[in-house]
């Protein structure tokens, strides 16, 4: 999750008052951000993704007040028009969405603009996902000359010097040759033409989503005013960008000025920072909190979270991306409640508990196998076809006769394991314990072991993954044989009350001849028996093996 | 201790080394006197030992045992005599006295040592030309060195030779030195009163045999005392995983506080794992790094097409009453896409899809395994536990779930508890729940909670009804339990482990 530094100083002064240490770790986390540390001058917030507006020193500082009370209610923020205009092209299909202010009367020092870049990029990551969404410009507005147009280009055409060059490239050659490139060239893998902003002397202020140019796009120590865009794939989201920043940039002293978006089909003007009323249901925020706030109670609540209130309406800030309905209301008025304040109370709601009959399947069966003195294991999910397949003989190719009248045994494959060893899913449980036998040799032996568990094949279902919970079996010391796995499954049949036929069978796994499957009800369910030494000696086990596989799901309906 | 309640207690062990003790007082020996195999010998000292009989030091000695040749040379003649004897018929060259029975190598590294003795002369002329001396003569009448050193029983302790000599014979592999472990005994005061005894006489009941009990024989004769006190083998009974122990006692806590057990499979569609909780087609979770795809299947179905219609139009722009929704437009082909569950959240999503008003109120629980794309290490797993609950009531409120947290914590094994704001995409109001460590004396995050949002439940449910939600850190409080660190351990299915690890009871 996105973390804010900032500066205990700056905080101060910023909220107007002193800030003991006790007061800020309680407040930070009872506001609804993590603090990390307290170090000095240095505090370090995580902000929860759904208030990219806390992202800013001033953002945090603005929640801050309000919260602690200095300095409740909504802010509001003055537009000025600006007097210039964007031409949004109709060619930028692939980014059609834009939104741009102008700030004047900055004064900016070093560490203001590492602050304001570094607002930019966090911004960009969460709210603007990793700039697939949106992404956001910064120039001194003495550098670029309106109008501007904000227009789609093949990069063949167009060179110019990009933030961190000294000298002019070919726009197609940033996605290969600028640090930003291989970051983000996922997003334009698909574009023919790129998103240009270029202003009315022909000059390219950005590619998008890569860089800035190096002449217009670089905001300086002596820079006083700047031009803000935001670009990306929704109105909405580009929009609640701009809010962010002219809100922060505002905070900082700036004067806001706002600009006209000629889209092809229609103008907007940017940023609106008037704050949207939406309806306020008391009584269902209340019925949800349990709680009995009057209206003016509520109003006091809403205000120390930023919003205003009038005429039963909630103002909602502009910058506020989170707000969705009644609920998110009910959150913040929570908060500004403080959770520590409220009454705990337990209702008596008469419901019954209800184990699965799996679980209870499940249950019985580890009752009875740990009676046996069998020790469960618990293995993995996740698989690799060679532990699945070939390490236990068995065969997934399917080039003869007689190899495809065997159960489909191709595993289910993930798309993107992260994990070599770990790249697909089990299609049964031996090859999962036969591994942990292989990594206790140096243990006391006799050595039974168990584990039940999900394991998956293609199938009719929603999803096309069929799941059914297997049994694994697993008797190991120097004299272990079939006997020793067959008396396990009529001990375990008996006690579940299900009758099995034992018939003779063959299995790659097995030494034939001391191999059977059980039968109920017409379907096989258990295969067992001793296991070649051919797997042994793979597995580098010294000892013999004698093992079994069970499907649970005829043992569902137990014993009535 | 007394000497009398010594010999009641003796084992037959005991018994069949004490004769042997005044004569032998190491342990090879004792074991070959006493007609017993060395671990039992050591086992019956052991014993004594405990009963201060005796004292057993054991050192670590040098013992020379024979070699290849050396075993040959003891048989047969040793190469030095065969040597001697060819020079004193005749033999002059290295080709004459090979041809006598002296391997080459053997040969090169008796010369310099025969010579040393001087019982030989060498002369070079065009090759080398050897002579025996009067001296050598004169020593083929006796035993030479290495002849009266083969006439020794081996092993033997290095102690009893020259060193050099035995460096000598190591060198041409007629000797091996081994390390060996020698015990040897000292008896104490009690233990010389003892071997003095006579243990013939006595006649306890060993074992209790059908027929001591048939006989009644126990009215007649002592039964012999054990110590008690001494260790004996380990054994090792059958038991539950300890990860599964804790989610069994997990369960009793959910099922005593009236939840009923949601099933599900793992792999899942996006649909249910995201969409039904109105997590934005957009929102990073849903990105390759986090979330594991199936590569095949890769697509599975849609459930009925009302439902999805429903989540579609949340999503879209939201329902009028209680959400703008997110404002993009929803795309099936997202929605299709196979996963393994990321929650158990998606148990819940379908329970409420399945729900009729007439349940209500009414709870569930899940306890299951969820997935996260992670490569392992630490603190890393792609396969985790999770559990959660769900309260489905229309009179629940924010104030329940503060209560219901205390009580489960409680249950759980933490008596104190505190409520945090958080954020979790599908919760609104959200809780972050810290309990109170007793021994660390610190409070820890163990979970979080909250109240679906509108825009999970509508579409589910058909209607907002306030649904009470929380999961707890399940894995984290197992680690804290058996204070384990390394989060792999909850998979290491090492035996001796599971074997000797302490059972779960809370």
């Amino acid at each position: 999750m996105p973390t804010v530094n900032l500066s205990k100083k700056v905080l101060e002064k910023l909220v107007g008052k002193k800030l003991s240490l006790d007061m800020l770790k309680d407040r930070i986390s009872m506001l609804g951000t993590d603090l990390e540390h307290i170090k000095d001058d240095e505090i370090k917030v995580e902000v929860f993704p759904n208030r990219p507006d806390m992202l800013s020193e001033q953002g945090f500082a603005r929640a801050f007040s309000s919260f602690i009370g200095v300095k409740t209610g909504l802010r509001e923020y003055k537009v000025k028009k600006s007097g210039h205009h964007i031409i949004v092209d109709n060619s930028v299909t692939m980014r059609p969405y834009t939104a741009c202010a102008i700030v004047k009367n900055l004064t900016m020092t070093d560490e203001r603009i590492r602050e304001i870049m570094q607002m930019q990029e966090k911004l960009a990551t969460t709210h603007g996902r990793g700039r697939k969404k949106s992404c956001y410009g910064i120039y001194p507005v003495d550098k670029v000359h309106f109008p501007i147009t904000y227009t789609a280009k093949d990069p063949a055409t167009l060179s110019f010097t990009p933030l961190g060059f000294d000298q002019k490239i070919k726009a197609s050659e940033i996605v290969e040759t600028h640090p930003t490139g291989p970051k983000y060239a996922h997003i334009s893998q698909d574009w023919k033409k790129y998103p240009f902003y270029i202003d009315a002397h022909h000059n390219v202020m950005s590619m998008l989503p890569f860089t800035n140019s190096n002449d217009t796009g670089r905001v300086e120590l002596d820079t006083k005013n700047i031009f803000i865009e935001c670009t990306g794939t929704e109105q909405h989201n580009v929009e609640l960008a701009l809010h962010m920043f002219c809100a922060m940039f505002s905070d900082m002293g700036g004067d806001i000025y706002s600009l006209e978006i000629r889209y092809p089909d229609n103008t907007l003007t940017t940023p609106r920072m008037d704050a949207t009323p939406m309806d306020f249901d008391l009584k269902y925020i209340n019925r949800i909190l349990g709680l009995s706030l009057s209206e003016k109670e509520a109003t006091t609540l809403l205000k120390k979270m930023g919003y205003g209130y009038k005429k039963g309406k909630v103002l909602v800030p502009a910058y506020r991306a989170d707000i969705l309905g009644q609920i998110d209301f009910a959150e913040d008025i929570a908060i500004a409640y403080g959770y520590e304040h409220f009454t705990e109370e337990l209702p008596q709601v008469a419901t019954i508990g209800k184990e699965s009959p799996q679980a209870i399947l499940e249950r019985t069966i580890a009752h009875v196998l740990t009676g046996l003195g069998m020790l469960e294991l618990q293995t993995y999910h996740l698989s690799n076809t060679a532990l699945q397949t070939s390490d236990m003989s068995v065969n997934t190719t399917k080039t003869n006769q007689d190899a495809k009248k065997k159960t489909k045994s191709a595993v289910i494959e993930l798309a993107n394991s992260v994990s070599e060893d770990y790249h697909c899913l089990r299609s049964w449980m031996l090859p999962g314990l036969i591994e942990v036998l292989s990594h206790n040799k140096h243990h006391e032996y006799p050595q039974k072991l168990f584990d039940m568990g999900k394991v998956f094949k293609k199938g009719k279902t929603e999803t096309g993954v069929e799941e059914d919970t297997h049994l694994g079996l697993i008797i190991s010391h120097d004299k272990a044989d079939y006997t020793d796995i067959r008396q396990v499954i009529d001990y375990l049949t008996t006690a579940l009350n299900k009758e099995i036929t034992i018939e003779e069978t063959t299995h790659p796994s097995f030494v034939p001849g001391r191999c059977a499957q059980g039968i109920h009800k017409g379907k096989v369910i258990a295969t067992f028996g001793e296991l070649h030494p051919e797997i042994l000696a793979r597995f580098k086990l010294e000892l013999p093996v004698a093992a079994g596989e069970i499907d649970l799901s005829a043992f569902q309906t137990i014993s009535q | 201790m007394n000497i009398d309640k010594v010999i009641a207690g003796l084992h037959p062990l005991e018994r069949a080394v004490i004769p042997v003790l005044k004569e032998h007082k190491e342990l090879r020996s004792i074991a070959k006197a006493a007609q017993l195999q060395e671990v039992k010998a050591m086992r019956a000292l052991q014993w004594l030992e405990n009963k201060d009989v005796l004292k057993r030091t054991t050192e670590v000695q040098k013992i020379i045992t024979l070699d290849k040749d050396g075993k040959q040379y003891k048989k047969g003649q040793i190469p030095e005599r065969i040597f001697l004897e060819a020079l004193s018929t005749g033999a002059k060259t290295k080709e004459d006295i090979i041809k006598a029975g002296i391997a080459e190598p053997v040969l090169n590294s008796i010369i310099g040592l025969l010579r040393q003795e001087k019982l030989i002369t060498i002369t070079k002329e065009k090759e080398l030309v050897f002579a025996i001396t009067d001296k050598g003569t004169k020593a083929l009448n006796n035993p030479l060195p290495l002849e009266t050193f083969l006439q020794h029983d081996f092993p033997q302790p290095a102690t009893a030779f020259d060193k050099q000599l035995i460096k000598d014979y190591a060198k041409r592999r007629i000797i091996t030195i081994e390390q060996h472990r020698i015990t040897t005994i000292t008896l104490t005061a009690l233990g010389k009163k003892l071997v003095e005894a006579n243990l013939e006489d006595l006649d306890v009941i060993e074992a209790i045999t059908k027929d001591v009990i048939k006989n009644e024989t126990w009215k007649e004769k002592q039964f012999r005392n054990y110590d008690v006190t001494i260790n004996v083998p380990a054994i090792h009974g059958g038991k539950r995983h300890f990860v599964k122990q804790a989610i069994d006692s997990a369960k009793r806590i959910w099922l005593d506080m009236g939840f009923e057990e949601m099933e599900g499979t793992i792999v899942n569609t996006s649909f249910w794992n995201f969409d039904a909780l109105f997590t934005a087609q957009d929102h990073p979770v849903r990105e390759m790094q986090d979330t594991f795809y199936v590569e095949d299947p890769v697509h599975g179905k849609l459930p009925n097409l009302k439902l999805v219609r429903a989540v579609q139009e949340m999503h879209e722009h939201g329902d009028e009453i209680s959400s703008k929704g997110w404002q993009y437009q929803w795309d099936k082909n997202e929605a299709i896409k196979n996963v393994l569950r990321t929650h158990t959240t998606v148990l819940s999503a379908q329970t409420l899809a399945r729900l009729k008003q007439t349940d209500l109120p009414a709870k569930f629980f899940a306890v299951g395994k969820c997935f996260r794309n992670e490569a392992v290490d630490w603190s890393h797993l792609f396969e985790f536990n999770q559990t959660e609950g769900i309260v489905v009531d229309p009179n629940a409120n924010f104030r329940h779930l503060l209560g219901y947290l205390k009580l489960f914590f409680k249950k759980m094994g933490f008596e104190r508890a505190r409520f945090r704001p958080a954020y979790f995409p599908y919760t609104e109001p959200s809780v972050e729940i810290d309990v109170f460590h007793p021994v660390h004396n610190t409070w820890f995050e163990l979970g979080g909670a909250g109240i679906f949002r509108p825009e999970v439940v509508v579409p589910l449910l058909g209607k907002d009804v306030p649904v009470l939600a929380w999961g707890p850190g399940f894995d984290r409080i197992i680690l804290e339990y058996y204070k384990i660190n390394d989060i792999r351990d909850l998979y290491r299915n090492d035996v001796k482990q599971l074997r000797e690890m302490k059972t779960w009871s809370r």
